[in-house]
């Protein structure tokens, strides 16, 4: 094997990685707070995906799309817990069922409104194109995905750690009833931490468009990465979301490359490991 | 009660099989589509809604099963005893294996990782082309024989779902009405409790995993010679997530609304499919229709108001 | 007096510590209790009792120290092993399997020490034995007339009897109780009383309780913990004498 290639695997990698940190990030604060499992957050992904395209087809503009896409998701994740999630307080199995009964819903609309073939989005100019660095080439697209988990990674950490509303979402995290009883409105800070989480699993979903396309089944396919991130990073932390997101992406990058045939099996070997040694994942707190 | 149960299952079998000749072919293969996913309905039963572990990826023991039939009866020209234990056992293995890594996990964590297990045999079936023949899947599984009775018309094969099915049910609703059944379900409302009266709850969990992986795969035998073709689709999350509505929908913890819930998604899903595609979208929300109007299912609801 | 050996003593605590983070629950807890002893745990709330009790049963590790059963080092066993070992537990929150019969929640009880419990092709009403004895502790806690209720229907009373029922079922050596008056009213409380009093006095029992009286009626020595500390050991009326504990039941 060329160096290169390790080179070049690892940053295909980190930037895998990356949108799944946008994708995990948001689930692992939706059970930090309400404890329950969105069986249908790989369908805000695969929807933030749909959406960016129509809107980047109509209006040529990826800023709009990435914009639009992330708004209209959160918004439709917000209706999802307000009309229907809080009906079932309490009801973890309830709720996740639920959930599972929007992700059917959700890819069968999808499949009605935007057909069975796939699509990649157009993507700017300014981010196509690779950068030259020694022998290997690397995407700029690619780069971007990682600048912007940065980023994110950053503002949530800013918003969780620097924040009144990260201090009460926190709060929540750590004890719903107390956080309840000392005057926080958890209601609404479940209300919040959907409609962020659904919108930053859309902007995974938009931006990864870019780059893996967008097609049927792209839910359900992404979806147990999202969950072997979080069980690794354990539930309800967010550096154990970044964590367990990088190692999943080396894993499954290297796994496919190395040992095409054995695709999610490099992904469970390692977590089973991890089970067998921490339960509650290696940031968690069970 | 229970002589009231089997009684009761005794007259729906005898009515099943007396109706069997008078009926045309496509309503009998409806049937038996309905009691193998039936018999898969209730390996989740005994997970959900006995011992109160909320599995996700039944699935992947079915297909096991199911690509172990296909694979030695297109491949190898095995017979249906052969076939059938090598389904059988491999599924029994692969539970046991994932066992290990999955009791470990409570609730929600318990639902997650049975569900990426799941995935993970689904992306083996998927990707595994030079033994799973990939996306295409394995096709023109033969119909058995027994002894001198050919399985290839609708008719007999029936009769051996139906009678696969019966003793299916009749083993798991001794296992459920055992003393491992009561601590199964002892396990269901209070883990701490069984703990300090001296149970061995992680072991008494597995037990019930690799059971539950059995009957899956008894069910993933009978599909793939009844299908003749056995695909990546078979595996797929859906199919899990299918299992799971049957056992909410018919009731969990009552071992018959499983196979009920199997009857009706079967018969709703080839009725809607004549007149629409949309069948994943009315899944869904009748998915949603159940929770919200029928938490514990029709043989809940109905046994509760009894009570 | 000549202080017991080890094996002589049901249960044996040594500098036994338990922290949660920077919180010290239970600090270097020494404790002995005889065979056949009837002790009782008392303490402010908060003091540690239930978290003491918590350790002895397994259901949490020791952060320090050990616990010795009948001469048996237990500090690393987990809970079910020690129940298999003759440990018995009440809890202050009632813990029962709501969904099922009294009698099912007795035969569970009674199954546990048994090979019985894994026989997976026999229905339950087969094991007659069984059956008859889950029947008899029922009747020795005066709940022979409900066995067939739903626990979740019975009223708080009976279900506090049934945790007493389960705890016995399993023919316990040690039998930790846990606040077995919780919520109960004085005339139910009585009638819990009079129901421990009549327990087997082979039985070591430990008992945490907040009604004074019952305590001091039913037990011959008495521990009081504070803030997870030991600040008095003996018997009733030396616990009721000693100057530290009128301070904290009787005010400055």
């Amino acid at each position: 094997m060329r160096p290169d290639f390790w080179v070049v695997q690892t940053f295909n990698g980190l930037s895998y990685g990356a949108l799944l940190f946008l994708l995990a990030s948001g689930l692992s604060l939706i059970f930090g707070v309400m404890r329950i499992v969105n069986m249908a957050h790989g369908s805000y992904f695969m929807l933030g995906g749909y959406l960016g395209l129509t809107v980047a087809l109509r209006t040529r503009s990826f800023a709009m799309s990435v914009l639009a896409a992330t708004v209209a998701i959160a918004l439709i994740g917000m209706a999802m817990e307000r009309f229907f999630l809080r009906r079932l307080r309490g009801q973890d199995l309830g709720q996740v069922l639920m959930t599972i009964g929007f992700a059917l819903i959700f890819q069968d609309l999808a499949l009605l409104i935007w057909g069975g073939d796939p699509y990649n989005l157009p993507v700017p100019a300014a981010l196509s194109g690779g950068l030259r660095l020694g022998g290997a080439v690397f995407p700029i697209y690619r780069i971007f995905i990682v600048g912007v988990a940065i980023a994110v990674g950053l503002g949530l950490w800013l918003l969780l750690d620097r924040t009144r509303a990260g201090a009460m979402i926190r709060a929540a995290v750590d004890d719903g009833e107390m956080a309840q009883g000392v005057g926080i409105n958890v209601p609404q800070i479940s209300l919040a931490v959907f409609g962020l989480g659904a919108g930053l699993a859309a902007l995974g979903g938009v931006i990864g468009a870019g780059f893996l396309g967008v097609y049927p089944g792209a839910d359900f396919e992404v979806l147990p990465y999202a969950f072997v991130v979080v069980i690794v990073g354990g539930l309800g932390s967010l550096p154990g979301a970044m964590a367990g997101s990088l190692l999943v992406g080396l894993l499954d990058n290297f796994g496919k490359a190395l040992f095409p045939e054995l695709a999610y099996f490099t992904l469970f070997a390692p977590m089973a490991l991890i089970l067998a040694i921490r339960p509650t994942g290696l940031f968690g707190r069970g | 009660m229970i002589r009231r149960r089997a009684l009761a299952a005794a007259i729906v079998v005898g009515v099943l099989a007396g109706l069997g000749p008078a009926l045309p072919a496509y309503p009998l293969t409806l049937i038996t589509q309905a009691l193998i996913f039936g018999i898969l309905a209730m390996s989740l039963d005994v997970l959900l809604g006995y011992t109160g572990l909320p599995s996700l990826g039944q699935a992947a023991y079915f297909g096991v099963a199911a690509y172990a039939v296909a694979l030695l009866a297109t491949e190898r020209q095995v017979g249906l005893v052969g076939c059938a234990a090598a389904g059988i056992a491999l599924a029994a293995v692969t539970a046991a294996v994932f066992g290990v890594v999955a009791i470990r996990a409570r609730g929600t964590y318990f639902l997650m990782i049975t569900l990426a297990l799941g995935m993970v045999v689904w992306g083996l079936a998927f990707r595994w082309v030079s033994l799973t023949k990939g996306d295409n899947g394995v096709s023109g599984v033969p119909r058995p024989e027994l002894g001198t009775l050919s399985l290839s018309a609708p008719l007999p094969f029936f009769y051996f779902a139906l009678v696969t099915a019966a003793v299916s049910w009749a083993l798991l609703g001794l296992l459920v009405t055992s003393p491992f059944g009561l601590g199964l379900k002892g396990i269901r409302g209070s883990e701490s409790r069984m703990e300090a009266l001296g149970y061995n709850v992680w072991l008494h969990k597995y037990l019930a995993f690799v059971i539950a992986g059995v009957f899956a795969g008894i069910a993933g035998v009978l599909w793939a010679y009844y299908n003749g073709f056995v695909g990546p689709t078979d595996v797929q999350l859906v199919t899990s997530v299918e299992a799971l509505l049957m056992t909410a929908l018919g009731g969990p913890g009552t071992l018959i609304g499983p196979v009920l819930g199997a009857g009706i998604i079967v018969f709703l899903k080839n009725f809607v499919s004549v007149y629409t595609k949309r069948w994943l979208l009315i899944l869904g929300a009748v998915y949603i229709g159940v929770i919200l109007f029928a938490p514990r299912g029709v043989v809940g609801a109905f046994r509760r108001q009894r009570r | 007096m000549s202080t017991p050996v080890g094996a002589d003593l049901a249960l044996r605590l040594v500098g036994v510590t338990k922290d949660f983070g920077g919180l010290r629950a239970v600090d270097r807890v020494a404790l002995e209790v005889r065979p056949g002893e009837r002790r009782a745990l008392i303490g402010p709330n908060g003091a540690g009792k239930t978290t003491l009790f918590n350790l002895i049963s397994g259901s949490l590790p020791v952060s320090a120290g050990s616990i010795t059963l009948f001469g048996r080092d237990v500090t690393n066993t987990s809970a079910h092993r020690r129940a298999a070992q003759g440990l018995a537990r009440t809890f202050q929150v009632t813990n029962l399997f709501p969904d099922l019969t009294v009698l099912e929640n007795a035969l569970l009880a009674i199954q546990a020490h048994t090979a019985s419990r894994f026989a997976m092709l026999r229905p339950m009403g087969v094991f007659a034995e069984l059956q008859a004895r889950a029947r008899a502790t029922l009747e020795s806690v005066g709940l022979a007339g409900v066995t067939d209720a739903v626990v979740r229907n019975l009223s708080h009373g009976e279900q506090r009897q049934l945790e007493i029922a389960l705890a016995l079922a399993g023919r316990p050596r040690v039998l930790l109780l846990d606040e077995p008056t919780a919520g109960l009213s004085p005339a139910e409380s009585r009638l819990m009383a009079g129901l421990l009093g009549r327990l087997d006095p082979a039985i070591t029992v430990l008992m945490i309780e907040h009604d004074m009286d019952i305590a001091l009626e039913l037990s011959a020595r008495v521990t009081v913990l504070h803030y997870g500390c030991v600040i008095a050991d003996g018997s009733r009326d030396e616990v009721k004498a000693d100057p530290q504990v009128r301070e904290i039941y009787l005010g400055a």
